[in-house]
């Protein structure tokens, strides 16, 4: 039997593991879906944020678009380091298509047009 | 254009203030204005730029930005008024506004207002942090801010008073831009941050909690942090002595607590609850008929889905006031936060009302197994039994008009382990 704290929502829903995969304490489906990933291969959507030039704000908002293996946070957090974009930027446009070949794009998560 | 008269003003154009417009226009309201001091709409959420956002308000994990942006772009499309870079600086009780900008002054009538202005965060003094003043200590949403915002690092070596959500977002954020975070300390013996923020923010980057310990000192002398010492403290929050760690550091975050900000509610005279937020009554109406109130500066929310929700609520209030359902005269039951109860909302309930009513508090301490209890008094009127409760979970129970119709003289909410 494994504990753990669902992460997908802030409902952090705590749910019970035993040996067959099965997942007891989960408010909705996506809780089993979390138990089994993150015991198996845990991911995380990392969020930060780039340089911007040409407008009064300096830096923009980032994310992955899907979440990433755990342990390459760090490797994708030195490649959004690198972006520089310039203004304006919009929600959803790629500041890094296919990073590290993860297969997951970095998309712009703020609109700034000044 | 600022006009000099409008059926509402909404003051603060964050998720709140936004969230409300919109709704009341929905509900046919034409003259609306949304006063916003920032040069963007959105309030806070321009600085959460982590996901976790909107699972109930759009079904989809969005960031602040995104979040916050949704409104905007409905806010635009209903054309609704809205300026920016203009601050409030009062609130008359006759609802009228006065407002400031670099253009000008502007004295504005209002039928009916919307204050949403946020909260802010207890700082040093607030919590009588012990220990010298330098610079290096701040607050989790000013190195938000400066982060986020504008690309600078507070520190590299960093150590967090307390165990809030934005603490603890903190700590995860510093720590990916290249900062080492030393440990998060948290005064009660338990965590008041979201479980999930302790094990994404925290465990992920095996960042140690030390739950029952403060900061004891801060060194300081020459106005530069250079490191702060941490003790344990016993049930009733005095220092152990003995049990200091010492830490160097160059920052030390505070993560202690937001405090509603409403000097503009207080100097209009509007009465304001313990935890100072206005008191209201079960339309959100304040003391000031037809000065309505909603989002972090009524109570503190743990999430933004949840002030855009009370906050449409509000407006369904405001649209009555204004088509002339008011109820001024009104006789109230209070309602009364008693035992493990820290508080409840709304604070008191007309005995004219019709309608089901909802009640938002707060725990004062976890507790499992437990009755929440509504009581006329002394006499039980309802018990609801859960599983488990957290003070950084707002508790959301509604009961119905009928139930509502059994209270004759208060209603109070206390919470008890069942045996
Ligand atoms: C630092 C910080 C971090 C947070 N992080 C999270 C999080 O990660 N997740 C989460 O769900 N919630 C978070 N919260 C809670 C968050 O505040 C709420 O979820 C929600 O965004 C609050 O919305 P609001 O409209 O009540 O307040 P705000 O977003 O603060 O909006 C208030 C607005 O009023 C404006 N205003 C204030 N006074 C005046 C005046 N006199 N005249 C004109 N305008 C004025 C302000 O400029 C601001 O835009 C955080 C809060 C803080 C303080
Ligand atoms: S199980 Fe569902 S509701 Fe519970 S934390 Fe996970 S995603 Fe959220």
């Amino acid at each position: 039997m494994k504990e753990l704290v669902c992460i997908t929502c802030p409902r952090g829903c705590r749910l019970k593991v035993d040996e067959k995969m099965n997942v007891t304490g989960n408010f909705c489906p996506r809780g089993k879906i979390y138990a089994v990933n993150e015991l198996t291969h845990p991911v995380r959507v990392v969020t930060s944020t780039v340089k911007l030039t040409g407008s009064i704000y300096p830096r923009v908002s980032v994310k992955t678009k899907d979440p990433i293996p755990k342990d390459k946070i760090f490797n994708v957090m030195d490649e959004i380091n690198k972006v520089t974009l310039k203004c304006p930027v919009h929600i959803g446009d790629i500041a890094i298509k296919n990073v590290l070949g993860l297969g997951v794009d970095i998309v712009v998560t703020k609109n700034i047009n000044k | 254009m600022i006009k000099k008269n409008y059926d509402l003003v909404v003051i603060g154009g964050g998720s709140a203030g936004m969230a409300g417009a919109i709704e009341a226009r929905k509900l046919g309201i034409q003259d609306i204005l949304i006063i916003e001091k920032n040069d963007y709409l959105g309030g806070i959420l321009n600085q959460c730029v982590h996901n976790g956002f909107g699972l109930t308000e759009f079904k989809e994990e969005l960031t602040g930005p995104e979040f916050m942006t949704r409104l905007s772009d409905q806010v635009k499309e209903l054309k609704i008024d809205y300026v920016l870079n203009t601050t409030v600086t009062s609130l008359l009780p006759d609802k009228t506004i006065y407002a400031s900008n670099q253009e000008g002054f502007y004295i504005i009538k209002a039928k009916s207002v919307l204050v949403t202005t946020g909260c802010y965060e207890r700082n040093a003094g607030a919590i009588m942090l012990p220990g010298d003043r330098p610079s290096g200590v701040v607050t989790a949403g000013t190195a938000q801010l400066y982060l986020n915002i504008y690309g600078y690092l507070v520190g590299k070596r960093v150590f967090i008073l307390g165990s809030g959500d934005i603490g603890l977002i903190m700590a995860r954020r510093l720590t990916l831009e290249g900062a080492k975070v030393l440990g998060v300390a948290e005064l009660c013996p338990y965590s008041n941050g979201l479980n999930r923020n302790i094990v994404q923010c925290l465990e992920d980057f095996h960042i140690p909690l030390y739950l029952s310990h403060t900061v004891s000192d801060v060194d300081g002398y020459d106005g530069i942090l250079h490191g702060i010492t941490i003790s344990q403290v016993d049930e009733h929050n005095q220092i152990i002595p003995g049990t200091e760690k010492k830490y160097e550091c160059d920052t030390l975050l505070l993560s202690v607590g937001l405090i509603p900000n409403s000097p503009l509610l207080r100097d209009a005279g509007v009465k304001l609850s313990r935890n100072k937020g206005a008191i209201v009554n079960e339309r959100y109406e304040t003391s000031i008929p037809g000065v309505f109130s909603a989002g972090n500066v009524l109570h503190v929310h743990d999430l933004v889905d949840l002030v855009t929700k009370e906050s449409r609520l509000v407006a369904h209030f405001i649209k009555e006031y204004l088509d002339g359902k008011e109820s001024a005269q009104d006789k109230y039951l209070d309602v009364i936060a008693s035992d493990g109860v820290g508080y409840v909302l709304p604070h008191k309930v007309s005995l004219n009302n019709t309608h089901d009513v909802t009640f938002k508090f707060r725990v004062r301490k976890p507790i499992k197994d437990l009755n929440v209890i509504f009581l006329d008094k002394d006499s039980e009127i309802k018990k609801i039994f859960k599983p488990v409760l957290i003070p950084s979970e707002m508790t959301e129970i509604t009961l119905t008009s009928e139930e509502l119709k059994k209270f004759k003289n208060n209603i109070t909410v206390k919470v008890e382990k069942k045996i």
